[in-house]
């Protein structure tokens, strides 16, 4: 009993990450949201559209760094390589689908005669589908279980996991007869026996997105408005209250940030068949850090915000990057200091009716009063 | 023999330049529990400044392969690197301190931004920087160990520079300060201590450091706009186990991590070695969380 008292004592004390209207905000606008996704089709050319499945695998991406960072106040900068995992292991059904048996290209170029024993189960789609969700929580658990359970958080964690994006992505490209190299994997042609590029594929592939997205919004909403929600709420804001409370933290934080892995494995996963391609590109420190400024301008703490964020960001990228690629450059290293600087609570803040905050130039106390105010996730 | 002599050296070397850069980052972290994604980019504004001074230098005096020139840079480094360290801590960090993983994002910000300004004003391509004869040479220790004078040089550096550092933190009333921020901020700034200023100096300091790493840099290869990425992360790893901020532990986790990179690339590849790098430093956290040094009671 008094465990359940202290926890709810430290519940209260954990600034909610939602504070609007519940019911708009966890219902009513993804709602909506949904049924503008399912109607796109109708309005928007193939191309467009194609572009937009692309970016509903990245709003996924950044659902799952949001519900460990927004929520449980773990900044992981390596997701790109959960990412990329579940990328691979799609990349690999599709190749040997596509080779009908032959040895893989890129393999026969770097002078293998026979296919690797850890590619062999991969051509069965049964083996490689859901490979895409346990390769990457597996990879995050042992590596969310050694690092938590050593107390390691906050700043030492974020830097944990950059370094592991730069050990996989060169070792990605190191192994060129096992993973492609530089080039990744490639040029293929068919999924599940249909031709991959047909208008009619793409349009399956697109609604696969938009569910599996819904999927895992759902997935995110129950969790946190689960107990276990809470408890990674109060985490971010006093683990060693959660702790003496009679919890584990390491066990709680290691499961949500295998979890997160293994959503941003099948977003991985739905990219590649409807790009084309996967590569270490996608997995490097770069990508992997961009994916949390997606969510700081969506808004970390709210699921939709991580959505949206992903979304805008990378329509503004391809609209702003294909015509003045070094403007983007300075763009995107503007956008990481406003979003922190200036909008903190993102896009999701600013339709709340929270303002942005005011420039530091001109009223320095009131920033730094704001400091510890809200902010999930910035402590620590 | 001379084969581990030399395997020896080489990890001297690298551990003596991932020293430099990890001593600022360390620094700023103690001090001010900040991370500064943007390291990297201050060792690139060190490795332009030399290029810069050798272009400057070879338009006036048609004379590329000066050493003078190249005297003049390791002290320009410094002092270009830390004011736009100065620059940076002033402008941004200072209204980040109590939120760590912010500044990560912001700095990383910084970091892009300087970048894409490095390949607007010198371009994307890789330049080189022309090394001063007497700096081309080799020194012939027995028949089989031959040392070049560079690394020999680099390693020279970096022993004055932590002589620098040692006596700046712990022979001058500036460093005394610093020193005493870092035990306990708050009876510091009660004493009359500026922790302002403190931090702003020790953040430019770190910088400064970085800014001679690069200028280091400018002698083993092609410099290039995303030079301190490269480097940039191995100084993480070096910082993680070394501990909270300890100069101590930084430079004996330096040497190790230098070492251990070297003689495993040596056994394997060196994706291989970097990997395994890795896997040691989690591992060994298992075992002392709080890295090599403890931060002893605040």
């Amino acid at each position: 009993m008094t465990t359940m008292s202290s926890i709810i004592t430290v519940v209260r004390n954990a600034s909610a990450p939602v504070r609007m209207n519940d019911r708009i905000g966890s219902w009513i606008a993804p709602a909506i949201m949904l049924v503008v996704l399912l109607a796109a089709p109708a309005v928007l050319s193939d191309f467009r559209i194609a572009l937009l499945g692309k970016f509903l695998t990245f709003a996924m991406l950044a659902l799952s760094l949001n519900l460990i960072w927004g929520y449980a106040g773990m900044l992981s900068l390596g997701h790109g390589v959960f990412f990329g995992l579940g990328g691979y292991a799609m990349a690999m059904y599709l190749k040997l689908e596509s080779a009908g048996g032959k040895l893989p290209d890129f393999m026969f170029w770097s002078g293998l005669t026979e296919l690797p024993f850890f590619w062999a189960p991969f051509k069965y789609a049964w083996f490689a589908i859901p490979m895409t969700f346990i390769v990457p929580a597996v990879l995050a658990g042992a590596l969310g279980y050694l690092v938590f359970r050593s107390r390691i958080t906050g700043v030492y964690f974020a830097l944990i996991t950059q370094a592991l994006a730069l050990i996989v992505s060169i070792l990605f490209i190191g192994q060129q007869a096992y993973t492609g190299g530089t080039n990744g994997i490639t040029n293929y042609t068919t999924i599940f026996g249909y031709p991959l590029n047909a208008p009619s594929m793409q349009l399956i592939l697109y609604y696969a997105s938009v569910t599996a997205l819904t999927a895992a919004y759902l997935l995110c909403w129950w969790l946190i408005s689960s107990r276990l929600g809470r408890l990674l709420v109060a985490m971010r804001d006093d683990e060693n209250r959660v702790r003496f409370s009679g919890y584990d933290p390491a066990v709680l934080k290691t499961l949500v940030f295998s979890l997160s892995a293994g959503i941003a494995g099948v977003a991985g996963a739905l990219f590649t068949p409807q790009v084309g391609i996967i590569s270490p590109t996608m997995m490097g420190i770069v990508p992997s850090i961009e994916i949390a400024i997606w969510v700081a301008v969506g808004g970390r703490g709210v699921l939709l915000g991580a959505i949206l964020g992903a979304v805008v960001v990378n329509g503004a990228k391809s609209g702003l990057s294909e015509s003045f690629p070094a403007m983007w450059q300075y763009f995107l290293g503007l956008l990481f200091i406003g979003a922190v600087l200036l909008f903190p609570s993102g896009i999701m803040g600013l339709l709340r009716g929270e303002g942005w905050r005011k420039p530091w130039w001109l009223s320095r106390e009131q920033v730094r009063g704001a400091i510890s105010r809200r902010l999930p996730g910035a402590q620590r | 023999m001379e084969v581990w002599a030399l395997q020896l050296f080489n990890g001297l070397s690298l551990s003596s330049i991932l020293l430099l850069i990890a001593l600022g980052l360390a620094l700023s972290f103690g001090l001010m529990n900040v991370i500064n994604l943007a390291h990297g980019e201050f060792i690139m504004i060190g490795a332009y400044t030399t290029y810069a001074l050798q272009q400057a230098a070879l338009s006036f005096t048609g004379d590329a392969q000066s050493g003078i020139t190249f005297l003049i840079a390791i002290p320009a480094s410094f002092v270009v690197a830390g004011a736009a360290g100065y620059v940076v801590e002033n402008a941004l960090i200072r209204f980040l301190y109590r939120r760590p993983l912010d500044t990560l994002l912001a700095t990383w910000g910084v970091g892009l931004f300087l970048q894409q300004l490095a390949r607007t004003i010198f371009g994307a391509p890789n330049v080189q920087v022309v090394a001063p004869p007497w700096l081309g040479t080799a020194l012939t220790v027995t028949s089989d160990l031959v040392l070049p004078v560079k690394r020999v040089f680099i390693l020279g550096l970096v022993t004055a520079c932590i002589g620098g550092l040692y006596f700046y933190m712990y022979r001058s009333s500036e460093g005394r300060r610093m020193r005493g921020v870092m035990q306990n901020r708050e009876m510091a700034s009660s004493l009359g201590v500026s922790t302002r200023r403190v931090d702003s100096f020790t953040f430019a300091l770190g910088s400064g450091l970085a800014g001679v790493a690069g200028c280091a840099l400018t002698l083993i290869g092609p410099i290039g706009p995303s030079l301190g990425t490269f480097y940039v992360v191995d100084a993480f790893i070096v910082v993680i186990l070394g501990g909270l901020g300890q100069v101590p532990g930084t430079i004996l986790a330096a040497l190790i991590i230098g070492m251990l990179n070297t003689m495993l690339e040596f056994g394997t590849t060196a994706v291989v070695g970097k990997v395994l790098v890795f896997a040691m430093v989690i591992l060994f956290l298992q075992w002392r969380p709080a890295g090599l040094m403890r931060a002893k009671g605040r």
